[in-house]
C-alpha cells in the first residue's frame, strides 16, 4: 500500500539530489588523492540520486496505489505563527511577538475559541517573560516600540 | 581501584546543590514535555536544549542528562496510559503496559518502568566506567580510515535498523549529510549551499533541524488527526508494585539490561531493537508465555530496562569515539559540541572532571527521576488531560523561542518554519527522519575523515580494506546489509503491532 507516497519520496530525494548537483557545480571537485570542497557533495549527489530512483522504481512496480491525504491548513497555520515570531521579535519586541504568534498557532487546530486563546496568550506571554527575560536573562524587550 | 577514583571525581563534579537543581528542572520540564501526547523522547530534548546554552558545560550537561531521563520517563507515561508510544522504543512497552493500566495496575506499571530503568541505569553507569577508558585507549591508534569506516557503519546501521523501510532510511541519511556540508568548508574556505545568506555560511544550526523536523512536523501531524486521543483516566490504584510484582520483575530487567546494553554498543542500533529484542526473550523464556500482551509485567519491566540500557552504553561510543548511536545521542552530542567539548578518545584524558561529571549526571538523572517523579505520577497524569488546543500553541511557542535564542537571529526561526514544512513532508512519506539527523551531525566529521584518509594513502581507496580495523567495520557494514537482504530483521521487527 506504501507505493504512491514511495514515487513521491523517491522523486523527493532525486530533486534533492540534483539541486546539491547543480549547487556544486562551482566547487573545485579535485582528485581521489587531494578532495576540492566538490568532491564529497557531488558523490553525495549522485548517490542520493540513485537511491531516489530505486525508492522511486521499486513503488512503481506495484500496481495497489492509495491516495495521500495533504491536510495543508494547519501546517500553513503552523508556519506562519512561527514566521510572524521570528519577524516581529527583533522588531517590536516579545509580548507582541506572542500576541500574534498564538492566535495564529491556534488558527491550526480544529477549533478555535477567541477567549480561550487570549487567555492563552496572556497567561502565556507573561510566563515566557517571567522564564526567558527574568529567570534565564535573556536580552530580549518584552515591548520595544 | 582507578574506576572508583574516577567515579568520585565524578560525583564530586556533579553533586553540588546547584547542580542538583538544574538537575531537578531538567527531570521536571523533561517529563511535563514529554507527557505531552505525541511529543517523543527526541522532540522533548530538542525543544529543550536551547534552555541549557547558557549555563556552564557541566550543569548544563547535567540539565540535559535530566531532561533526558524526563522526556524517556514522560514517553513511558503515554505508552502505558494512553497507548500512544512516543518513539519506536516504547511501542513495546505498550503492549503490555496499556493492558496493565487498563486493569487498574498503571501505576505498577510506571513505578516498575522507573525502577527497571535504574537498575540499568546503574548497572549501564559501571558499564561505561568499566569499557570507557579501554575503549577510548584502543580509539587512540584509530587513524582518519578507521574513523571514516566506523561512521560509515553507524550511519548505515542507524538508517536499516530502524522502523521503516531501509531504502529510504539510507536516502534520508545521505539527505542529512548534505545538510551538514551546509556552511563553509574547512579544508579550501570556501561557503557551500550557502546561496550568499550570510547566515547559512556558518551552517545550518542543530535546533534549527531538531525542532523543524521533528517538534513542528509533529505538532501538525497531530493536528490532523481527527479523532482525538481517548484519554485513560481510570484511577490510578496503589502506585507501588506489590512484593510479587517485584520479584517477577527483577530478573527480566536484568535480561533486559544485558540485552540493551548489547545493542547499545553498536553504533547504529539502538534502544528500539534492544527494547524488542528484550521482550522477545522475555516472552520465550516465561512459563506462561500466553500472558504477554494482556498486561505481563515482565513485558513492561524487560524492554523498559534495555530501552535505558541501551541509551546509557550508546555513551560509550558517543563520548570516546565522538559517535553517536542513536538519535537522542546525537543531541547530546550536539550539545557537547556547542559547550565547546569535542567527543573524541581524547576528552578522557584531557578533560576527565567533565567526562566522569556527565557519567555521574546519567546516574544522577536516573535517580531524581525515581525519587521525584514517582510520586509525583498523579501531577502528570492530570497534564494528559489538559485539552490539546491549548497545549500546541505553548509548544509552538518553546519552538520559536527556542530558535531564537540560539543566536538571537529570525533567520534560525525563518528557517525552523522552513524545516518544519519538509518534516511534515517526510512524515506523509514515512520518511523517518532521525537517520538524517544522524547524516547531518556526522556529515562533516565523515568528509574529513575521508579526505584525510585518502590523501594519507595517496588516493587509494583500498586503505579501507587493508587495515584491519577498518576491515572490520566495513565488513560489519556488509554484514549488516546481508541481514536486511536477508529479511532477517525487518519481517520480524514489523511483527510489533
Amino acid at each position: 500500500m506504501h507505493l504512491h507516497r514511495d514515487i513521491l519520496a523517491g522523486a523527493l530525494f532525486v530533486a534533492i539530489g540534483a539541486l546539491a548537483l547543480l549547487g556544486a557545480r562551482g566547487y573545485p571537485v579535485g582528485s581521489a588523492m587531494r578532495m576540492g570542497p566538490g568532491y564529497f557533495p557531488v558523490v553525495l549527489g549522485w548517490l542520493l540520486i540513485a537511491l531516489g530512483a530505486l525508492v522511486g522504481l521499486r513503488a512503481a512496480r506495484r500496481r495497489d496505489w492509495q491516495p495521500l491525504a495533504w491536510d495543508w491548513q494547519p501546517l500553513a497555520w503552523i508556519s506562519v505563527s512561527i514566521l510572524a515570531f521570528g519577524f516581529l521579535m527583533p522588531r517590536l519586541g516579545l509580548v507582541p511577538a506572542l500576541a500574534v504568534m498564538f492566535p495564529a498557532a491556534a488558527a491550526a487546530g480544529r477549533e478555535f475559541r477567541l477567549r480561550e486563546v487570549l487567555v492563552l496568550t496572556a497567561v502565556m506571554s507573561a510566563f515566557a517573560g517571567g522564564v526567558f527575560v527574568y529567570g534565564l536573562r535573556l536580552p530580549y524587550p518584552l515591548f520595544n516600540f | 581501584m582507578e574506576i572508583l577514583h574516577s567515579l568520585e571525581l565524578g560525583f564530586g563534579v556533579a553533586l553540588t546543590a546547584q547542580n542538583l537543581a538544574y538537575c531537578f528542572a531538567g527531570v521536571a520540564l523533561g517529563t511535563l514535555i514529554g507527557v505531552l501526547p505525541g511529543i517523543g523522547p527526541l522532540t522533548t530534548i530538542g525543544l529543550l536544549f536551547p534552555l541549557t546554552f547558557y549555563l556552564p558545560p557541566i550543569p548544563s550537561l547535567i540539565m540535559l542528562a535530566g531532561i533526558y531521563y524526563g522526556a524517556q520517563y514522560g514517553g513511558a507515561i503515554t505508552s502505558i496510559l494512553l497507548n500512544l508510544p512516543g518513539e519506536t522504543a516504547s511501542a513495546v512497552t505498550c503492549l503490555d503496559g496499556y493492558p496493565m493500566a487498563r486493569q487498574g495496575r498503571g501505576g505498577a506499571a510506571l513505578a516498575i518502568s522507573a525502577l527497571g530503568s535504574f537498575l540499568a541505569g546503574c548497572l549501564g553507569t559501571l558499564l561505561i566506567a568499566l569499557a570507557g577508558p579501554p575503549l577510548g585507549e584502543w580509539a587512540l591508534a584509530f587513524g582518519p580510515a578507521e574513523y571514516f569506516s566506523l561512521m560509515l557503519m553507524g550511519l548505515v546501521g542507524s538508517a536499516v535498523l530502524t522502523q521503516g523501510d531501509a531504502v529510504k532510511g539510507l536516502a534520508m541519511v545521505v539527505v542529512g549529510l548534505l545538510v551538514g556540508l551546509v556552511g563553509t568548508d574547512v579544508n579550501s574556505g570556501v561557503p557551500r549551499y550557502a546561496f550568499d545568506v550570510p547566515e547559512l555560511v556558518d551552517g545550518i544550526g542543530f535546533t534549527v533541524i531538531a525542532v523543524g523536523l521533528f517538534a513542528v512536523a509533529e505538532i501538525v501531524t497531530n493536528l490532523e488527526r481527527r479523532e482525538p486521543q481517548p484519554v485513560f483516566t481510570g484511577p490510578l490504584v496503589g502506585l507501588m508494585p506489590s512484593a510479587r510484582d517485584l520479584g517477577r520483575s527483577f530478573w527480566p530487567a536484568l535480561r533486559g539490561t544485558g540485552v540493551g546494553a548489547f545493542f547499545g554498543l553498536l553504533p547504529g542500533t539502538g534502544p528500539a531493537l534492544s527494547s524488542f529484542a528484550a521482550y522477545m526473550l522475555e516472552k520465550k523464556l516465561a512459563r506462561e508465555p500466553e500472558r504477554f500482551g494482556k498486561g505481563a509485567i515482565e513485558g513492561v519491566a524487560a524492554p523498559e530496562a534495555a530501552n535505558n540500557a541501551a541509551a546509557q552504553a550508546s555513551f560509550i561510543p558517543t563520548l570516546t569515539l565522538g559517535i553517536p548511536g542513536t538519535a537522542v545521542m546525537t543531541l547530546m552530542l550536539g550539545a557537547m559540541v556547542m559547550q565547546g567539548v569535542t567527543p573524541g578518545p581524547q576528552v578522557m584524558t584531557a578533560n576527565p572532571e567533565l567526562f566522569w561529571g556527565i557519567v555521574a549526571s546519567m546516574w544522577i538523572g536516573n535517580l531524581m527521576l525515581l525519587v521525584l517523579n514517582l510520586p509525583l505520577v498523579g501531577v502528570w497524569v492530570r497534564l494528559l488531560r489538559v485539552p490539546y488546543r491549548w497545549l500546541f500553541p505553548c509548544i509552538v511557542m518553546f519552538c520559536a523561542i527556542g530558535n531564537y535564542s540560539v543566536n538571537n537571529n529570525p533567520v534560525d526561526v525563518y528557517l525552523c518554519a522552513a524545516l518544519g514544512v519538509l518534516g511534515y513532508v517526510f512524515a506523509k512519506l514515512e520518511c523517518e527522519p532521525a537517520p538524517l539527523l544522524l547524516g547531518y551531525v556526522l556529515g562533516p566529521l565523515m568528509e574529513e575523515h575521508l579526505r584525510r584518509a585518502m590523501l594519507l594513502s595517496r588516493g587509494d581507496p583500498s586503505v579501507f580494506f587493508t587495515r584491519p580495523i577498518s576491515l572490520a567495520f566495513m565488513l560489519a557494514t556488509l554484514l549488516i546489509f546481508a541481514i536486511v537482504l536477508k529479511g532477517l530483521i525487518r519481517p520480524a521487527a514489523r511483527g510489533v503491532p
